[in-house]
Protein backbone atom coordinates (compact mmCIF):
# COMPACT_ATOMS: atom_id res chain seq x y z
CA UNK A 1 0.00 0.00 0.00
CA UNK A 2 2.57 2.56 0.87
CA UNK A 3 4.24 1.97 -2.60
CA UNK A 4 1.42 3.23 -4.80
CA UNK A 5 0.42 5.75 -1.91
CA UNK A 6 3.76 7.76 -2.18
CA UNK A 7 4.07 6.85 -6.06
CA UNK A 8 0.32 9.42 -6.39
CA UNK A 9 1.85 11.88 -4.22
CA UNK A 10 5.10 12.55 -5.74
CA UNK A 11 3.80 12.47 -9.11
CA UNK A 12 1.24 14.85 -7.82
CA UNK A 13 3.80 17.35 -6.89
CA UNK A 14 5.98 16.63 -9.71
CA UNK A 15 3.04 17.88 -11.75
CA UNK A 16 2.10 20.75 -9.94
CA UNK A 17 6.36 22.02 -9.77
CA UNK A 18 6.29 20.94 -13.54
CA UNK A 19 3.31 22.86 -13.96
CA UNK A 20 3.22 25.48 -11.85
CA UNK A 21 0.37 27.21 -13.65
CA UNK A 22 -1.65 26.40 -10.42
CA UNK A 23 0.25 27.68 -7.98
CA UNK A 24 1.34 30.32 -10.16
CA UNK A 25 -2.26 31.87 -10.53
CA UNK A 26 -2.97 30.77 -6.87
CA UNK A 27 -0.46 32.96 -5.78
CA UNK A 28 -0.77 35.68 -8.11
CA UNK A 29 -4.21 35.77 -7.11
CA UNK A 30 -3.89 36.42 -3.89
CA UNK A 31 -1.72 39.11 -3.71
CA UNK A 32 -3.34 41.22 -6.28
CA UNK A 33 -6.38 40.93 -3.48
CA UNK A 34 -4.54 42.00 -1.13
CA UNK A 35 -2.43 44.45 -3.00
CA UNK A 36 -5.91 46.10 -4.29
CA UNK A 37 -7.16 46.28 -0.50
CA UNK A 38 -5.27 48.87 0.79
CA UNK A 39 -6.11 50.23 -2.67
CA UNK A 40 -9.71 50.50 -2.38
CA UNK A 41 -10.30 51.24 1.46
CA UNK A 42 -8.17 54.21 1.38
CA UNK A 43 -5.25 54.46 3.68
CA UNK A 44 -6.99 54.32 7.06
CA UNK A 45 -3.86 52.38 8.83
CA UNK A 46 -5.86 51.70 11.99
CA UNK A 47 -8.94 49.87 9.52
CA UNK A 48 -6.77 48.31 7.53
CA UNK A 49 -4.80 46.60 10.50
CA UNK A 50 -8.30 45.72 12.34
CA UNK A 51 -9.75 43.90 8.76
CA UNK A 52 -6.40 42.41 7.74
CA UNK A 53 -6.77 39.25 9.32
CA UNK A 54 -10.14 38.45 8.01
CA UNK A 55 -9.12 39.65 4.61
CA UNK A 56 -5.73 37.53 4.33
CA UNK A 57 -8.05 34.51 5.20
CA UNK A 58 -11.13 35.29 2.75
CA UNK A 59 -8.29 36.35 -0.12
CA UNK A 60 -6.62 32.89 0.41
CA UNK A 61 -9.94 30.96 0.13
CA UNK A 62 -10.49 32.26 -2.94
CA UNK A 63 -6.69 31.91 -4.52
CA UNK A 64 -6.86 28.05 -2.87
CA UNK A 65 -10.36 27.32 -4.57
CA UNK A 66 -9.40 29.00 -8.20
CA UNK A 67 -6.69 25.87 -8.79
CA UNK A 68 -9.38 23.22 -6.98
CA UNK A 69 -11.15 22.51 -10.57
CA UNK A 70 -7.96 21.22 -11.91
CA UNK A 71 -7.46 18.07 -9.27
CA UNK A 72 -9.51 15.50 -10.73
CA UNK A 73 -10.08 17.46 -14.25
CA UNK A 74 -6.79 16.80 -15.36
CA UNK A 75 -6.68 13.01 -14.80
CA UNK A 76 -10.37 12.61 -16.30
CA UNK A 77 -9.05 14.78 -19.34
CA UNK A 78 -5.79 12.45 -20.43
CA UNK A 79 -7.21 9.10 -18.99
CA UNK A 80 -5.27 8.59 -16.48
CA UNK A 81 -7.89 8.00 -13.89
CA UNK A 82 -8.74 4.94 -15.88
CA UNK A 83 -5.07 3.57 -14.76
CA UNK A 84 -5.75 4.95 -11.27
CA UNK A 85 -8.99 3.16 -10.39
CA UNK A 86 -6.99 -0.11 -11.59
CA UNK A 87 -4.99 0.58 -8.87
CA UNK A 88 -4.80 -1.38 -5.93
CA UNK A 89 -5.27 1.69 -3.66
CA UNK A 90 -8.69 1.95 -2.75
CA UNK A 91 -10.37 5.43 -5.01
CA UNK A 92 -10.66 6.78 -1.25
CA UNK A 93 -6.99 6.92 -0.36
CA UNK A 94 -6.62 8.26 -4.29
CA UNK A 95 -8.42 11.44 -3.09
CA UNK A 96 -6.90 11.69 0.35
CA UNK A 97 -3.38 11.28 -1.50
CA UNK A 98 -4.53 13.86 -4.12
CA UNK A 99 -5.78 16.59 -1.88
CA UNK A 100 -2.52 16.14 0.39
CA UNK A 101 -0.71 16.73 -2.59
CA UNK A 102 -3.13 20.12 -3.84
CA UNK A 103 -2.41 21.28 0.04
CA UNK A 104 1.56 21.03 -0.34
CA UNK A 105 2.27 22.66 -3.45
CA UNK A 106 -0.40 25.36 -3.01
CA UNK A 107 -2.45 25.68 0.31
CA UNK A 108 0.61 25.11 2.19
CA UNK A 109 2.73 27.89 -0.26
CA UNK A 110 -0.33 30.75 0.34
CA UNK A 111 -0.04 30.00 4.16
CA UNK A 112 3.70 31.17 3.99
CA UNK A 113 3.31 34.14 1.81
CA UNK A 114 0.70 35.71 4.41
CA UNK A 115 3.01 37.05 6.79
CA UNK A 116 4.48 38.79 3.82
CA UNK A 117 1.34 40.03 2.35
CA UNK A 118 0.37 40.87 6.73
CA UNK A 119 2.76 43.80 5.49
CA UNK A 120 0.44 45.69 2.76
CA UNK A 121 -1.90 45.56 5.17
CA UNK A 122 -0.31 46.77 8.82
CA UNK A 123 -0.93 43.60 9.81
CA UNK A 124 0.24 43.62 13.99
CA UNK A 125 4.06 42.20 13.59
CA UNK A 126 2.97 39.92 17.05
CA UNK A 127 -0.06 38.33 15.06
CA UNK A 128 1.68 37.19 12.43
CA UNK A 129 2.92 34.18 14.20
CA UNK A 130 -0.54 32.56 15.17
CA UNK A 131 -2.22 34.31 12.30
CA UNK A 132 0.77 31.66 10.20
CA UNK A 133 0.07 28.81 12.89
CA UNK A 134 -4.03 29.06 12.14
CA UNK A 135 -3.44 28.85 8.77
CA UNK A 136 -0.99 25.89 9.09
CA UNK A 137 -3.93 24.24 11.34
CA UNK A 138 -7.12 25.21 9.06
CA UNK A 139 -5.95 24.77 5.37
CA UNK A 140 -5.79 21.08 5.11
CA UNK A 141 -9.54 21.21 5.32
CA UNK A 142 -9.69 23.65 2.33
CA UNK A 143 -7.86 21.18 0.21
CA UNK A 144 -9.80 18.38 1.61
CA UNK A 145 -12.84 19.76 1.57
CA UNK A 146 -12.58 20.92 -1.85
CA UNK A 147 -11.82 17.95 -3.21
CA UNK A 148 -15.53 17.38 -2.82
CA UNK A 149 -16.52 20.00 -4.67
CA UNK A 150 -14.07 19.30 -7.49
CA UNK A 151 -14.94 15.70 -7.72
CA UNK A 152 -18.98 16.49 -7.52
CA UNK A 153 -18.00 18.67 -11.11
CA UNK A 154 -15.71 16.27 -12.54
CA UNK A 155 -18.07 16.07 -15.69
CA UNK A 156 -19.48 20.20 -15.44
CA UNK A 157 -18.09 22.24 -18.06
CA UNK A 158 -17.29 25.32 -16.82
CA UNK A 159 -16.75 23.46 -13.19
CA UNK A 160 -14.87 25.99 -11.14
CA UNK A 161 -17.73 28.35 -10.37
CA UNK A 162 -19.76 25.81 -9.60
CA UNK A 163 -16.97 24.43 -7.46
CA UNK A 164 -16.73 27.74 -4.84
CA UNK A 165 -20.97 27.22 -4.66
CA UNK A 166 -20.22 24.00 -3.56
CA UNK A 167 -17.59 24.55 -1.49
CA UNK A 168 -17.64 27.87 0.10
CA UNK A 169 -20.18 27.65 2.49
CA UNK A 170 -18.35 24.48 3.70
CA UNK A 171 -15.22 26.47 4.87
CA UNK A 172 -17.33 29.02 6.74
CA UNK A 173 -16.77 26.99 10.39
CA UNK A 174 -12.77 27.04 9.06
CA UNK A 175 -12.91 31.19 8.34
CA UNK A 176 -14.71 31.84 11.58
CA UNK A 177 -12.32 29.81 13.64
CA UNK A 178 -9.10 31.13 12.29
CA UNK A 179 -10.48 34.72 13.03
CA UNK A 180 -11.62 34.16 16.35
CA UNK A 181 -8.08 32.74 16.81
CA UNK A 182 -6.64 35.65 15.66
CA UNK A 183 -8.89 37.94 17.44
CA UNK A 184 -7.99 36.34 20.99
CA UNK A 185 -4.37 37.15 20.03
CA UNK A 186 -4.98 40.88 19.23
CA UNK A 187 -7.84 41.33 21.65
CA UNK A 188 -5.53 39.70 24.22
CA UNK A 189 -8.85 37.60 25.33
CA UNK A 190 -7.22 34.47 26.22
CA UNK A 191 -8.96 32.68 23.89
CA UNK A 192 -6.75 31.23 21.14
CA UNK A 193 -5.98 28.02 22.42
CA UNK A 194 -10.13 26.56 22.15
CA UNK A 195 -10.04 28.51 18.73
CA UNK A 196 -7.35 26.57 17.16
CA UNK A 197 -8.01 23.33 18.43
CA UNK A 198 -11.31 23.64 17.30
CA UNK A 199 -9.62 24.61 13.72
CA UNK A 200 -7.24 21.81 13.74
CA UNK A 201 -10.44 19.65 14.82
CA UNK A 202 -12.10 21.04 11.17
CA UNK A 203 -8.88 20.28 9.34
CA UNK A 204 -9.07 16.44 10.76
CA UNK A 205 -12.80 16.12 10.43
CA UNK A 206 -12.34 16.98 7.00
CA UNK A 207 -9.27 15.02 6.32
CA UNK A 208 -11.16 11.16 7.15
CA UNK A 209 -14.85 12.48 5.79
CA UNK A 210 -13.73 14.95 2.42
CA UNK A 211 -12.18 11.69 0.88
CA UNK A 212 -15.44 9.50 1.15
CA UNK A 213 -17.57 12.01 -0.11
CA UNK A 214 -15.64 12.56 -3.18
CA UNK A 215 -14.66 9.00 -3.71
CA UNK A 216 -18.18 8.12 -3.83
CA UNK A 217 -18.49 11.31 -5.93
CA UNK A 218 -16.04 9.92 -8.80
CA UNK A 219 -17.29 6.48 -8.67
CA UNK A 220 -21.02 7.95 -9.82
CA UNK A 221 -19.15 9.75 -12.98
CA UNK A 222 -16.58 6.89 -13.71
CA UNK A 223 -18.98 5.13 -15.71
CA UNK B 1 -20.05 -13.04 -17.68
CA UNK B 2 -23.65 -14.04 -16.92
CA UNK B 3 -26.46 -12.46 -18.05
CA UNK B 4 -25.09 -8.88 -18.10
CA UNK B 5 -27.22 -5.82 -18.90
CA UNK B 6 -25.49 -2.78 -18.98
CA UNK B 7 -27.63 0.52 -19.00
CA UNK B 8 -26.25 3.83 -20.24
CA UNK B 9 -28.99 6.83 -19.53
CA UNK B 10 -31.57 4.59 -18.98
CA UNK B 11 -31.68 2.86 -21.97
CA UNK B 12 -30.03 -0.89 -22.19
CA UNK B 13 -26.87 -0.98 -24.50
CA UNK B 14 -25.61 -4.41 -23.65
CA UNK B 15 -28.55 -6.82 -22.97
CA UNK B 16 -28.35 -9.87 -22.05
CA UNK B 17 -25.19 -10.68 -22.86
CA UNK B 18 -23.38 -14.04 -21.24
CA UNK B 19 -20.13 -15.14 -22.45
CA UNK B 20 -16.87 -17.16 -21.00
CA UNK B 21 -12.95 -16.46 -21.77
CA UNK B 22 -10.90 -18.84 -20.64
CA UNK B 23 -6.92 -18.81 -19.64
CA UNK B 24 -4.94 -18.78 -22.96
CA UNK B 25 -7.61 -17.36 -24.97
CA UNK B 26 -7.88 -14.18 -26.54
CA UNK B 27 -11.24 -12.52 -27.33
CA UNK B 28 -11.57 -9.83 -29.79
CA UNK B 29 -14.98 -7.89 -29.69
CA UNK B 30 -16.32 -6.16 -32.89
CA UNK B 31 -19.27 -4.70 -33.87
CA UNK B 32 -20.67 -1.42 -35.63
CA UNK B 33 -19.83 2.07 -33.87
CA UNK B 34 -22.41 2.43 -30.57
CA UNK B 35 -22.96 -1.57 -30.22
CA UNK B 36 -21.39 -1.19 -26.58
CA UNK B 37 -18.07 -2.15 -27.28
CA UNK B 38 -16.57 0.38 -25.06
CA UNK B 39 -19.22 0.01 -22.71
CA UNK B 40 -18.75 -3.80 -22.31
CA UNK B 41 -15.31 -3.29 -21.45
CA UNK B 42 -15.65 -0.50 -18.72
CA UNK B 43 -18.47 -2.72 -16.77
CA UNK B 44 -16.03 -5.95 -16.93
CA UNK B 45 -13.35 -3.12 -15.48
CA UNK B 46 -16.11 -2.17 -12.83
CA UNK B 47 -16.35 1.29 -13.73
CA UNK B 48 -20.10 0.82 -14.40
CA UNK B 49 -22.34 -1.55 -12.49
CA UNK B 50 -24.15 -4.11 -14.91
CA UNK B 51 -27.81 -3.34 -13.99
CA UNK B 52 -28.35 -7.17 -13.62
CA UNK B 53 -25.94 -10.06 -14.05
CA UNK B 54 -22.97 -10.81 -12.96
CA UNK B 55 -18.72 -10.36 -13.98
CA UNK B 56 -16.29 -12.77 -12.63
CA UNK B 57 -12.91 -13.81 -12.67
CA UNK B 58 -12.37 -17.25 -11.92
CA UNK B 59 -9.40 -17.56 -10.03
CA UNK B 60 -8.33 -19.44 -6.76
CA UNK B 61 -9.52 -17.33 -4.11
CA UNK B 62 -9.35 -16.95 -0.46
CA UNK B 63 -13.20 -15.79 -0.30
CA UNK B 64 -12.15 -13.07 2.19
CA UNK B 65 -13.20 -9.34 1.14
CA UNK B 66 -9.42 -8.76 0.71
CA UNK B 67 -9.50 -10.40 -2.66
CA UNK B 68 -8.34 -8.05 -5.53
CA UNK B 69 -11.22 -7.12 -7.46
CA UNK B 70 -11.52 -7.77 -11.54
CA UNK B 71 -10.19 -4.07 -11.87
CA UNK B 72 -7.05 -5.23 -9.73
CA UNK B 73 -6.03 -7.77 -11.84
CA UNK B 74 -6.25 -6.34 -14.99
CA UNK B 75 -4.88 -3.59 -16.97
CA UNK B 76 -7.43 -0.99 -19.23
CA UNK B 77 -6.43 0.68 -21.66
CA UNK B 78 -9.20 3.00 -22.91
CA UNK B 79 -9.49 5.84 -25.43
CA UNK B 80 -7.51 8.04 -23.85
CA UNK B 81 -3.69 7.24 -23.12
CA UNK B 82 -3.54 8.21 -19.62
CA UNK B 83 -0.09 10.14 -20.19
CA UNK B 84 1.16 13.24 -18.45
CA UNK B 85 2.62 15.53 -20.79
CA UNK B 86 5.05 17.40 -18.09
CA UNK B 87 6.55 14.33 -17.24
CA UNK B 88 9.19 12.24 -19.19
CA UNK B 89 8.57 9.34 -20.73
CA UNK B 90 10.28 7.02 -18.02
CA UNK B 91 8.54 8.80 -15.10
CA UNK B 92 5.26 8.33 -17.16
CA UNK B 93 6.05 4.86 -17.23
CA UNK B 94 7.76 4.43 -13.36
CA UNK B 95 4.74 5.75 -11.66
CA UNK B 96 2.53 3.34 -13.80
CA UNK B 97 4.58 0.92 -12.53
CA UNK B 98 4.99 1.79 -8.86
CA UNK B 99 1.00 2.60 -8.77
CA UNK B 100 0.14 -0.32 -10.02
CA UNK B 101 2.13 -2.68 -8.22
CA UNK B 102 0.59 -5.24 -6.25
CA UNK B 103 1.83 -7.20 -3.70
CA UNK B 104 -0.70 -9.81 -2.96
CA UNK B 105 0.54 -13.37 -4.24
CA UNK B 106 -2.84 -14.22 -4.94
CA UNK B 107 -3.21 -12.12 -8.48
CA UNK B 108 -3.66 -14.78 -11.13
CA UNK B 109 -2.14 -17.40 -12.71
CA UNK B 110 1.08 -16.93 -14.84
CA UNK B 111 2.83 -14.91 -12.31
CA UNK B 112 6.07 -14.02 -14.63
CA UNK B 113 7.34 -10.64 -14.94
CA UNK B 114 6.44 -8.93 -11.95
CA UNK B 115 9.37 -8.26 -9.44
CA UNK B 116 9.01 -5.75 -6.63
CA UNK B 117 8.91 -1.87 -7.11
CA UNK B 118 12.14 -1.43 -5.01
CA UNK B 119 14.32 -4.34 -6.89
CA UNK B 120 18.12 -2.32 -7.65
CA UNK B 121 17.31 -0.25 -10.90
CA UNK B 122 19.89 -0.49 -13.99
CA UNK B 123 19.07 0.43 -17.51
CA UNK B 124 19.14 -3.27 -18.08
CA UNK B 125 17.40 -5.02 -15.67
CA UNK B 126 14.89 -1.95 -15.11
CA UNK B 127 11.66 -3.67 -16.43
CA UNK B 128 10.70 0.05 -16.95
CA UNK B 129 13.36 0.12 -19.55
CA UNK B 130 13.00 -3.15 -20.70
CA UNK B 131 9.26 -2.00 -21.63
CA UNK B 132 10.45 0.96 -23.27
CA UNK B 133 12.63 -1.08 -25.29
CA UNK B 134 10.91 -3.72 -26.54
CA UNK B 135 8.41 -0.95 -27.90
CA UNK B 136 10.84 1.12 -29.35
CA UNK B 137 10.75 4.15 -26.87
CA UNK B 138 14.29 3.24 -25.01
CA UNK B 139 15.67 6.60 -27.20
CA UNK B 140 13.11 8.53 -26.01
CA UNK B 141 13.44 7.85 -22.17
CA UNK B 142 14.51 11.15 -20.88
CA UNK B 143 12.33 13.77 -23.22
CA UNK B 144 8.80 15.01 -21.75
CA UNK B 145 5.69 12.77 -23.11
CA UNK B 146 4.05 15.63 -24.45
CA UNK B 147 6.93 16.25 -27.06
CA UNK B 148 5.57 12.79 -28.41
CA UNK B 149 4.03 11.72 -31.32
CA UNK B 150 0.23 10.03 -31.14
CA UNK B 151 1.83 6.69 -31.79
CA UNK B 152 4.14 6.81 -30.02
CA UNK B 153 1.76 8.42 -26.70
CA UNK B 154 0.40 4.78 -27.60
CA UNK B 155 2.88 3.09 -27.80
CA UNK B 156 3.94 4.80 -24.14
CA UNK B 157 0.52 3.94 -22.81
CA UNK B 158 0.65 0.39 -23.74
CA UNK B 159 4.40 -0.17 -22.41
CA UNK B 160 2.01 0.04 -18.96
CA UNK B 161 1.18 -3.67 -19.82
CA UNK B 162 4.70 -5.09 -19.14
CA UNK B 163 5.39 -3.33 -16.63
CA UNK B 164 3.44 -5.00 -13.91
CA UNK B 165 1.65 -8.70 -14.91
CA UNK B 166 -1.54 -8.84 -14.60
CA UNK B 167 -3.73 -11.85 -16.17
CA UNK B 168 -6.21 -9.77 -17.78
CA UNK B 169 -5.69 -7.49 -20.24
CA UNK B 170 -8.60 -5.19 -21.35
CA UNK B 171 -7.90 -3.12 -24.76
CA UNK B 172 -10.30 -0.75 -26.09
CA UNK B 173 -8.91 -0.22 -29.83
CA UNK B 174 -5.13 -0.85 -29.24
CA UNK B 175 -3.71 -0.15 -32.26
CA UNK B 176 -5.46 3.55 -32.78
CA UNK B 177 -2.74 6.04 -34.16
CA UNK B 178 -0.38 2.85 -34.49
CA UNK B 179 2.07 2.64 -37.54
CA UNK B 180 1.87 -1.13 -39.41
CA UNK B 181 5.01 -2.04 -37.26
CA UNK B 182 3.70 -1.11 -33.87
CA UNK B 183 -0.06 -2.75 -34.38
CA UNK B 184 2.29 -6.11 -35.40
CA UNK B 185 3.98 -5.89 -32.36
CA UNK B 186 0.74 -4.90 -30.38
CA UNK B 187 -0.66 -8.28 -31.90
CA UNK B 188 2.55 -10.04 -30.78
CA UNK B 189 2.39 -8.64 -26.84
CA UNK B 190 -1.16 -9.88 -26.64
CA UNK B 191 0.17 -13.41 -28.24
CA UNK B 192 2.54 -13.31 -25.69
CA UNK B 193 0.77 -12.75 -22.78
CA UNK B 194 -1.88 -15.48 -23.93
CA UNK B 195 0.45 -17.98 -24.17
CA UNK B 196 1.59 -17.06 -20.87
CA UNK B 197 -1.97 -18.16 -19.73
CA UNK B 198 -3.19 -14.59 -19.27
CA UNK B 199 -6.47 -13.22 -21.07
CA UNK B 200 -7.26 -10.24 -23.35
CA UNK B 201 -10.41 -9.05 -24.88
CA UNK B 202 -9.69 -6.27 -27.40
CA UNK B 203 -12.01 -4.01 -28.85
CA UNK B 204 -10.81 -3.60 -32.26
CA UNK B 205 -11.65 -2.63 -36.14
CA UNK B 206 -8.48 -4.03 -37.62
CA UNK B 207 -7.72 -7.30 -38.05
CA UNK B 208 -4.91 -7.58 -35.49
CA UNK B 209 -3.51 -11.16 -37.08
CA UNK B 210 -3.58 -13.01 -33.67
CA UNK B 211 -2.30 -16.25 -33.40
CA UNK B 212 -5.49 -17.56 -32.42
CA UNK B 213 -8.25 -16.08 -31.24
CA UNK B 214 -12.68 -15.89 -30.83
CA UNK B 215 -14.49 -13.36 -32.04
CA UNK B 216 -17.82 -11.75 -30.19
CA UNK B 217 -19.52 -9.79 -32.26
CA UNK B 218 -21.93 -7.26 -30.22
CA UNK B 219 -24.88 -5.19 -31.71
CA UNK B 220 -26.88 -5.97 -34.65
CA UNK B 221 -28.96 -7.68 -34.07
CA UNK B 222 -28.76 -6.59 -30.36
CA UNK B 223 -30.67 -10.49 -29.39
CA UNK B 224 -28.67 -12.56 -30.26
CA UNK B 225 -25.07 -12.03 -29.61
CA UNK B 226 -22.88 -14.66 -31.72
CA UNK B 227 -19.45 -16.06 -30.44
CA UNK B 228 -17.67 -17.74 -33.35
CA UNK B 229 -15.61 -20.75 -31.87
Amino acid sequence: MMGPLVAIIGRDIKLAIRDGAGLGTALGFYMLVVTMLPLGLGPDMKLLSRIAPGMLWIALLLAALLSMSRLFEADQDDGSIELLATGTLPLEVIVAAKAFAHWVTTALPLAVATPVLGLLLNLDLQANGPLLLTMLAGTPAISFLGAIGAALTLKARRGGLLIALLVLPLYIPTLIFGISAISAVLLDTGAFAPSILILSAISLISIVLAPIAAAAALRAQLG
Amino acid sequence: MQDIVVERGGRPVIDGLSFTVSAGEALTVKGPNGAGKTTLMRAIAGFIAPTTGSISLNVADSGNADDPTVAERAHVIGHLNGVKATLTVEENLAFARAFLATDRRSIGSGHTGAKRADAPRSTLTDPVYIALDRLGLGALAAIPAGLLSAGQKRRLCLARLLVTYRPLWLLDEPTVSLDIASTKLVADLIDEHVANGGLAMIVTHVPLGLSSTRELVIGQPIETPQVAP
